[in-house]
C-alpha cells in the first residue's frame, strides 16, 4: 500500500514537469520524480523491524542475515542519489545560463528554435 | 589478459589524463584524444569472433557485476570506436574556434566510456549508471557553444534525457522487486520461471518510454531535432550516428530480446513505432531549410527503418512455425546492417555538415549554392552520404534497406514494406533538396571565397565516406560469417543468453 | 567588510578544522562504520564552502585554490582507476581486492578491507573537490540584478561569461 504513495509522488513529479513553466519548478519536479524512485527502491529492501545493515562484534552471521534489511537497494539509492547530483548541479548551471541570455525562467519566452 | 574491461578503462582513463597533463601544452589534448579512440578502434577490431563474460572483482553473479562480449556488443563496439575516432580526427581542426579543447575532449571521453559499457555490460544498474554517464556528458557537451540555441536546446534535452533515465530506473526498481536481483541473465531466469504479471507489464511499459525516449521515437522524438544541430559538428555525428542506438535500440534489444523475451503485443509496438517514426521524421524533413536540422529529422526516420525490423524480426520469432526463424535471422540482420551503416552515412553527413558550416558559417540551406565547385572533396563526401541514405544501389544504405523490404515481404507486412518502399522516394527526395540547394547551382551570395575545409578534417570525412561504400562488402559470406551473423544469433537466441551467462 | 559578521567568522575559524577532521574520519573508516568516500568528501567540501561563506572567495582559494582543486579531481578519479587496474596485474580481474587476497585482515580492524579504503580516499578526494569546484562554479555565474531609475529590475548584461 505504501508503495503507492511512491507513485503518486512519481506522478506529481511528472505532472510538475509536464505543466510548469518555470524553469526552476521544472528542476524541482525532475528532483521530486527522482526522490519518489529513490524512495522507492529504499521501500523494496524494508523490513518490519529490520536492522541497519551493519554488522557488530560478536553478531552470528546467520542471525544478522536474518534481522537485517536488504542492503542492496541502499547501495543502488546512494550511487543515484550521486548521479542525481551530477545531473542537479548541470541543470541549475544550465538555468543561471539561460537566465543571463534571456533574462526570465519562463520557458514559454525562449523559442528560438522552432519546427 | 582479458582486454574487456579495458573498452571502459582506456576512455575513462584518458578522460581524466587530459585535464590534468595539457593545461600547458596547446597539443596535448587532440594528441591524447586521438590515441584513445585509435586504441579503441585496434582493441575492438580485437574482439570480432569472440564471447567472453567477465566477472567484475572476481566475484561471480548473481552476487557480483559481469561484463558480456557477444557477437552483437562486439558490433556495437566496433561501430562506436569507430564513428569516434573519425569524430576525434574532425575536432582537431574544427574545434579550434571553440574555447577549452581540454573539457571538450574530456566529456567525449567520458561518453564513449559510457557507451562502451552499456554495450558490454550484464548487470541491469551497471546498465542505468553507464547510461547516465554517457547521457550527462552528452547533455554537457549538447550546450557546449553557450549560446541561446545551445543552451535552449540543451536545457530541453537534459529535462526529457533525465524523465527517460527516470522512467528507466524506476523499471530497474520495479524488477528488483519482482526478481530480488539485478543480473540480467538472473532476472530473465526468474521471470522464465514466474511468467508475466502486472509488475512485469508495468515495468516493461516503463523500459519502453524511458528507452524510446533515449532512441528518439517518434511519440517521444521532440528532444532530437533541437538537441543534434545546436551541438558542434563531430558530436551531432556522435550523437546521431551512436548515441541513440546504443542508449536505446542496443538497450531496448537486450532487455526485451534477451532477458525478459518478447511476444506479439510487443513486436506490434516495435512494429508501430517504426513505421510511424520513418513517416514522420521523413515527412518532416521535407520542409527543413537547416541543413542540420533536416539531417537530424533524417535520423528519426532512418531509426524508424531499424526499429520496424526488429519489430518484424521479433514477431516471426513470437509467432513460431515453419520457417520463421529464417524470416527473424534476415529481418533481424537488415536492422543491424542498418544500424551499423546508419552510423557511417549519417556521421559522415554530419561531418559535412560540420565542414560546411567551418567555410561558409552558416546553417541555411537558401544561403548556400554552386559550393560542390568551392570545396569539391566535402561536395564529393556529401553526395556519397546522401546516396547511401537514399539507398541507391552501389551504397551500403541500399542493401540494407533491401533486406528490411524482403523481410517484412516474407513474414507477409506488404503494406508495410510498400511504407518502406515510399519512405525510401521520401528520402531521396529530401536529400537531393539538400544537394540541389547547398552543393550545386549558382554560387550563393558572399560565398565567393569560400575554401576547402582544412587536412584532417577532410581525411576524416574520406574514411567515412570509403566505408559507406565498402560496408557493402559485409553482405558477401566470408564477411558477414564474422561480423554480422554471430550479432544476429545473439539477438535471436532470445532468452538463451541466460544458460550462456550463467553456464547452465 | 568583505564577508559576514565577525561572530561567523571567529566560529568559522574556530569549527572549520574540526569539519575537516570529521571529513577524514568519515572516509578514513568507511569501510567499518556508516559513511565513506562520497560521505566524507561531502564534509570535506562542506569546511571550504563554509570558508568561502564566511570570509571570501579570495581567503578559500588561498587554500585551496581552483586550479588544484580541478587536478585535485583528476587525481582522486585516476587513483581510483590505477586501483582497479592493478587488480588486474596482482589479482587476475579488474577491481579484485588484490591486498585483501595476499594478506586478508582480521575483521573489525582498522587495516581488514584490502583496496577498499584506498578507494574511499579516491573518492574522498573527488568528491571533496569536485563539489568545493560546483559550489565556486555556480557562485561565479551569479547575475547581478540592479534596481533601474523606475525601480524594475533589469539585469546587467555587461558580465557576460565570468570565466
Amino acid at each position: 500500500m505504501i508503495y503507492l504513495l511512491t507513485f503518486v509522488l512519481f506522478s506529481i513529479g511528472l505532472y510538475g514537469v509536464v505543466t510548469k513553466k518555470n524553469t526552476v519548478k521544472i528542476v524541482i519536479s525532475l528532483v521530486i520524480m527522482e526522490y519518489a524512485v529513490n524512495l522507492f527502491l529504499v521501500l523494496l529492501g524494508y523490513r518490519k523491524g529490520g536492522i541497519a545493515p551493519i554488522m557488530e562484534k560478536g553478531q552470528e552471521i546467520q542471525e544478522f542475515a536474518a534481522a537485517t534489511v536488504d542492503p542492496l537497494p541502499q547501495a543502488l539509492v546512494l550511487t543515484a542519489i550521486v548521479i542525481g547530483l551530477g545531473v542537479l548541479a548541470l541543470m541549475v548551471s544550465l538555468c543561471i545560463r539561460l537566465y543571463e541570455k534571456y533574462g526570465t525562467f519562463d520557458i514559454s519566452e525562449m523559442k528560438r528554435l522552432k519546427g | 589478459m582479458n582486454i574487456i574491461p579495458l573498452f571502459i578503462a582506456i576512455p575513462l582513463g584518458f578522460a581524466f589524463l587530459i585535464p590534468m597533463f595539457s593545461r600547458k601544452v596547446r597539443w596535448l589534448p587532440d594528441m591524447l584524444g586521438n590515441l584513445a579512440t585509435l586504441s579503441l578502434v585496434i582493441l575492438s577490431f580485437y574482439t570480432i569472433g569472440r564471447t567472453g563474460n567477465y566477472y567484475m572483482g572476481g566475484w561471480r553473479p548473481p552476487i557480483g557485476i559481469n561484463l558480456v562480449l557477444d557477437g552483437f556488443s562486439s558490433l556495437m563496439l566496433i561501430m562506436v570506436s569507430g564513428v569516434s575516432f573519425a569524430a576525434t580526427l574532425f575536432s582537431v581542426q574544427y574545434m579550434e574556434k571553440y574555447t577549452s579543447k581540454l573539457r571538450y575532449y574530456s566529456l567525449f571521453l567520458l561518453m564513449v566510456a559510457g557507451m562502451n559499457g552499456v554495450a558490454l555490460t550484464g548487470d541491469m544498474f551497471n546498465l542505468y549508471v553507464f547510461l547516465e554517464i554517457a547521457s550527462i556528458a552528452s547533455y554537457a557537451l549538447v550546450g557546449f557553444g553557450c549560446d541561446h540555441e545551445e543552451l535552449e536546446a540543451s536545457f530541453k534535452y537534459l529535462v526529457l534525457g533525465s524523465i527517460a533515465s527516470t522512467f528507466i530506473l524506476f523499471g530497474i526498481a520495479l524488477i528488483y522487486g519482482m526478481t530480488g536481483s539485478l543480473n540480467m541473465a538472473h532476472v530473465g531466469q526468474m521471470i522464465q520461471q514466474q511468467g508475466m504479471g502486472p509488475t512485469l507489464l508495468f515495468a516493461m511499459v516503463m523500459f519502453l518510454m524511458g528507452f524510446g525516449l533515449k532512441a528518439a521515437l517518434v511519440p517521444f522524438h521532440a528532444w532530437l531535432p533541437d538537441a543534434h544541430p545546436s551541438a558542434p559538428a563531430p558530436i551531432s555525428a556522435m550523437l546521431s550516428g551512436v548515441l541513440i542506438k546504443v542508449l536505446g535500440v542496443y538497450a531496448m534489444m537486450r532487455i526485451f530480446f534477451n532477458v525478459i523475451g518478447v511476444d506479439e503485443k510487443l513486436s506490434w509496438v516495435f512494429i508501430g513505432a517504426g513505421v510511424i517514426s520513418m513517416v514522420v521524421g521523413g515527412l518532416l524533413a521535407l520542409g527543413q531549410w537547416d541543413y542540420k536540422r533536416l539531417l537530424a529529422y533524417s535520423s528519426i526516420s532512418q531509426m524508424g527503418y531499424v526499429i520496424l525490423a526488429i519489430g518484424v524480426g521479433g514477431m516471426a520469432m513470437a509467432r513460431g512455425g515453419a520457417g520463421a526463424n529464417s524470416v527473424a535471422a534476415l529481418a533481424l540482420l537488415g536492422g543491424l546492417f542498418h544500424l551499423i551503416n546508419h552510423a557511417t552515412f549519417k556521421s559522415l553527413m554530419f561531418l559535412t555538415s560540420g565542414s560546411v558550416v567551418y567555410g561558409t558559417n552558416t546553417r541555411d540551406l537558401k544561403k548556400m549554392g554552386g559550393l560542390f565547385y568551392k570545396m569539391p572533396i566535402t561536395g564529393l563526401c556529401a553526395m556519397v552520404g546522401s546516396l547511401s541514405i537514399a539507398g541507391l544501389p552501389p551504397f551500403n544504405g541500399f542493401w540494407s534497406k533491401l533486406i528490411i523490404i524482403l523481410a517484412c515481404v516474407k513474414a507477409g507486412f506488404y503494406g508495410i514494406a510498400l511504407v518502406a518502399v515510399a519512405v525510401s522516394v521520401i528520402t531521396l527526395a529530401y536529400y537531393l533538396k539538400l544537394q540541389k540547394y547547398a552543393f550545386f547551382g549558382e554560387v550563393g551570395e558572399g560565398l565567393k571565397d569560400v575554401k576547402e575545409s582544412p587536412s584532417l578534417m577532410c581525411l576524416s570525412m574520406g574514411i567515412l565516406a570509403v566505408l559507406c561504400v565498402g560496408l557493402s562488402l559485409l553482405l558477401l559470406p566470408g564477411p558477414r560469417a564474422v561480423l554480422l551473423d554471430p550479432a544476429v544469433e545473439a539477438v535471436l537466441q532470445g532468452t538463451d543468453y541466460i544458460t550462456v551467462v550463467l553456464g547452465r | 567588510m568583505k564577508g559576514m559578521t565577525l561572530i561567523v567568522k571567529t566560529v568559522t575559524r574556530w569549527v572549520k578544522g574540526f569539519i575537516f577532521l570529521f571529513g577524514l574520519y568519515i572516509i578514513l573508516f568507511g569501510h567499518l562504520t556508516p559513511g565513506g568516500g562520497f560521505a566524507g568528501g561531502v564534509i570535506l567540501a562542506c569546511s571550504y564552502i563554509l570558508l568561502t561563506l564566511a570570509y571570501s572567495k579570495e581567503v578559500a582559494h588561498r587554500s585551496l585554490s581552483r586550479a588544484v582543486a580541478s587536478e585535485l579531481d583528476s587525481v582522486g578519479a585516476l587513483i581510483f582507476l590505477s586501483i582497479a587496474l592493478l587488480g588486474i596485474y596482482f589479482g587476475g580481474g579488474f577491481f579484485v581486492n588484490f591486498i585483501h587476497r595476499l594478506s586478508p585482515g582480521e575483521p573489525f580492524r582498522f587495516l581488514s578491507a584490502g583496496i577498499i579504503p584506498l578507494c574511499n580516499v579516491a573518492i574522498g578526494i573527488k568528491v571533496g573537490s569536485s563539489l568545493f569546484m560546483i559550489f565556486v562554479i555556480l557562485s561565479a555565474m551569479r547575475v547581478i540584478v540592479r534596481k533601474s531609475d523606475n525601480g524594475r529590475e533589469i539585469i546587467d548584461n555587461r558580465r557576460k561569461h565570468p570565466r
